[in-house]
């Protein structure tokens, strides 16, 4: 497998051409986030929306467009963190984070178990200039989670 | 015609990228490899001459200035310009800003009498066009914030090229400053100058010129096109990184307010108040980039020796393959004027967006192929709007291009639409 073919694996390829998670849904929920991130390089863009209840993320939802590395990417980011509780979202997150800044080496099994599909990015990590485009989803959910939480405490 | 092939002058073209292959880089307007005569002037000036600059008693002293005023005039001739009218500035948007924030400082009563003319606020009007780098735009709408002046612009079409029909109404006897780019850094269209010159004389604006474009692929002589400004970026003329110059008409530039205050640019200094320098001394306050200057002036020597004209023919030459190329792949949307005769006045430059493809992707293919090219917005988000995308992927030339860099790039744009399975 070429490292081009390393990094548009087919289930990045079939997450691009079928995004989860587009479309912002209204949420009928107390802590409720949202953050808007540009590319400025590109300029595209994601604005995405968290729900929290009960210490889940019950909800996580976008909209925006851009390259298929950071279409694919958001989509994965909804499939694995929907559900969850914030420290698994959180766990993920950095593992997502980590997997981007090991230059195309695979994780650790727990990480790996972590990210599933996600570990499909492995091989973005070789190209800087698109480890920004996978991180733009991943910068939104992060801010949107403090934007819901910072009525907490 | 094309030039002969150049490369073996660009020592970094030799090199291989991505599994081992050659190099294709077209990529050069965002910026151009450098020629060994250009590394050589900055090498030779730290290992023989370096020294401080229009100061200092000794000999190296003496020889530092003179290589420095030098290349002052060397890029002075190439633009057909003195050399009192060039000043160096750090790159091309610095150029620009010098002119903008000298005039915002005249209109906040910097300057004195002499900067009066300069003086704008609120009524007045800076007009700008839509196909505008950024650098050319986002300093006259913070001048037009500061001043109270009222920014507007010339339209393009769908094409890209500059609408003049109402221009009489949009450069008027209330218009201060028209700024517009020679040559379009996205589809490569080279701007009427002479009509838009034209109308600004006629109603006694000052031109500010965006030569990025122009400087490095075609001959300019600032007073054959009546200019009064205009910008200059060394990194795309062959030249090193760090510098770039501003033209300006000798009796503008010395009443011209500077932007950057402190040493070396004064004359009298009391408690109260300062007195300035002739320019180019008023702008150049602070140590300048030397050996940067220098290099500029060997690459504007390089380019001379080349010849601007042998240069532009050849680049129009690469620029109509590659336009004429990608325009017949399905799926390829060539942004700007297609067709060899609509694209007479185009150079250097092809902007594609694939159907269904973004451009970091295509870039990506293109990558892997050891094509380099430029994708995103190229610093000219509002021309992208016209064209309704976000961005695009760009093929620039320059004088080191060869057929086969042109071809290559139109069969690895014909896999793109294969790759990601959108054909």
């Amino acid at each position: 497998m070429s490292s081009l073919e390393q990094m548009y694996q087919q289930v990045i390829m079939d997450h691009a051409k079928q995004a989860h998670g587009k479309g912002l849904v209204d949420l009928n929920l107390i802590q409720v986030g949202e953050s808007h991130q540009v590319n400025t390089t590109c300029g595209d863009e994601i604005r995405l929306r968290v729900g929290l209840e009960d210490d889940r993320v019950e909800s996580v939802t976008w909209e925006g467009q851009g390259c298929s590395i950071s279409q694919a990417s958001v989509s994965v980011l909804h499939e694995l963190v929907e559900g969850t509780t914030l420290s698994e979202a959180e766990a993920t997150m950095e593992a997502f984070r980590d997997l981007m800044q090991a230059k195309g080496e695979a994780l650790d099994d727990d990480r790996e178990d972590l990210l599933g599909d996600a570990t499909a990015f492995v091989g973005v990590g070789k190209y800087p200039a698109r480890i920004k485009c996978a991180m733009l989803g991943w910068m939104a959910f992060k801010d949107a989670m403090i934007q819901a939480r910072k009525d907490e405490a | 015609m094309l030039l002969p092939d150049l490369r073996e002058d660009f020592p970094l073209l030799t090199r291989t990228v991505r599994n081992g292959k050659p190099l294709v880089y077209l990529d050069s307007g965002a910026t151009a490899q450098k020629p060994r005569v250009v590394l050589d002037a900055e090498r030779e000036f730290y290992e023989q001459h370096n020294a401080a600059v229009q100061r200092g008693a000794h000999l190296l002293a003496e020889e530092a200035t003179e290589l420095f005023e030098g290349a002052r005039g060397d890029v002075a001739s190439l633009v057909g310009a003195q050399s009192q009218e060039i000043v160096w500035a750090e790159n091309a948007t610095a150029a620009v800003n010098l002119v903008a924030s000298g005039i915002g400082n005249a209109s906040a009563g910097i300057g004195g009498d002499e900067a009066a003319r300069f003086k704008i606020g609120p009524g007045d009007e800076i007009c700008v066009t839509e196909t505008e780098h950024h650098a050319n735009l986002v300093p006259w709408q913070a001048l037009a914030t500061r001043t109270g002046a009222t920014l507007r612009w010339i339209p393009v079409d769908d094409q890209g090229r500059m609408i003049l029909d109402d221009l009489d109404s949009l450069v008027n006897e209330r218009t201060r400053v028209l700024a517009f780019t020679h040559v379009s850094n996205v589809t490569g269209l080279i701007s009427p100058v002479g009509a838009l010159v034209a109308r600004a004389k006629a109603v006694g604006a000052l031109t500010v010129l965006d030569g990025c474009q122009s400087v490095p692929h075609l001959p300019v002589d600032v007073k054959a096109l009546d200019i009064d400004f205009m910008a200059m970026s060394a990194h795309k003329m062959l030249g090193p990184t760090g510098i770039g110059a501003l033209y300006g008409r000798k009796e503008l530039l010395d009443a011209l307010p500077p932007s950057i205050f402190g040493g070396g640019a004064v004359k009298v200094v009391t408690m109260e108040e300062t007195s300035w320098q002739e320019a180019p001394m008023r702008f150049e306050a602070g140590s300048q980039p030397v050996a940067q200057a220098v290099g500029m002036g060997a690459a504007a020597r390089y380019l001379a020796g080349v010849g601007m004209d042998r240069v532009e023919a050849h680049e129009r030459e690469i620029a109509a393959v590659m336009r004429a190329g990608v325009a017949e792949i399905p799926g390829v949307r060539l942004l700007g004027p297609v067709g060899s005769a609509d694209a007479r006045d185009v150079i250097g430059v092809a902007s594609i967006a694939v159907d269904g493809v973004h451009p970091h992707d295509v870039g990506q293919v293109l990558d892997d192929a050891g094509i380099a090219v430029r994708v995103g917005h190229h610093c000219a988000q509002p021309l992208h709007r016209k064209f309704g995308v976000t961005g695009s992927t760009r093929a620039s030339a320059h004088v080191y291009t060869t057929r086969e860099d042109a071809e290559a790039f139109v069969a690895a744009v014909a896999t793109v639409p294969a790759f990601f399975g959108v054909n």
